[in-house]
């Protein structure tokens, strides 16, 4: 499952992307972010305050109760800001 | 009518001025054409007495996701309002003061649904297009914090 990061997630976590295989008792994005959170100090700090992570599975606006099995990309990032 | 989807995600600076142009003239059986542009303002804050001047800006981006979240955003408009054509143009990367961030084209028979259709469509981008900005000022580079205005403005559209 190949991971991306944008903005200051992908700063506080320190590094835009990386490939990774989640046990499988990681189903949710929810289980996903708390796994995730465990890899490193600066995840567990890009992870802190989930209510500013968003997430998109294989390019879609997803929530935090959504299945990642089978999810070739997923992505973290905050609130979108464009425009 | 085939409505064409013109979406551009790009790093190069656009001239909205040229755009309207274009559009307009390939849009000659339409009697409204609605534009909206978005342009990097030069301070921070409430308002410019009390807010820090910004001095450059970089947009941050999901490639890919981007284009398809345009295009999914366009689709909607189409099928919410009778548009013989829209655009919607979106840079990414470096930007300065005054330079046009996103252009948005709407053309239709009458105004009406012109004019609906450009909000709709900046109000859903702003909340659902995968951009992130940051800016940097004399002090520091700080990435904007999401506005409860904007996520206001968006759910108006809900349906």
């Amino acid at each position: 499952m190949n991971i991306l990061y944008f903005a200051w997630v992908r700063e506080k976590v320190g590094a835009a992307e990386e490939t990774v295989s989640p046990p499988p008792t990681v189903g949710t994005l929810g289980q996903l972010i708390d796994w995730l959170a465990q890899r490193s100090p600066r995840h567990a700090a890009a992870f802190a305050d989930r209510k500013l992570i968003r997430a998109a599975i294989d390019q879609v606006h997803s929530q935090i109760n959504a299945s990642v099995a089978g999810a070739k990309e997923v992505a973290f990032f905050p609130p979108v800001t464009g425009g | 009518m085939t409505v064409e989807i013109d979406i551009r995600v790009q790093r190069e600076a656009f001239e909205p001025g040229a755009e309207l142009t274009r559009f307009s003239l390939q849009n000659s059986s339409s009697g409204a054409v609605c534009t909206f542009t978005g342009q990097m303002r030069d301070f921070r804050g409430p308002d410019r007495a009390t807010g820090e001047p910004i001095t450059a800006m970089e947009l941050d981006h999901y490639p890919g996701m981007a284009e398809r979240q345009l295009a999914e955003l366009a689709a909607d408009a189409k099928s919410r309002w009778p548009l013989d054509d829209l655009c919607i143009i979106h840079r990414f990367g470096k930007l300065i003061p005054t330079e046009p961030i996103v252009f948005v084209a709407t053309a239709s028979a009458h105004r009406g649904d012109a004019f609906a259709a450009a909000e709709f469509l900046m109000d859903w981008l702003k909340t659902k297009a995968p951009f992130w900005k940051k800016e940097t000022t004399a002090k520091s580079a700080e990435w904007v914090s999401e506005a409860a205005a904007d996520v206001e403005r968006a759910q108006r559209w809900a349906r």
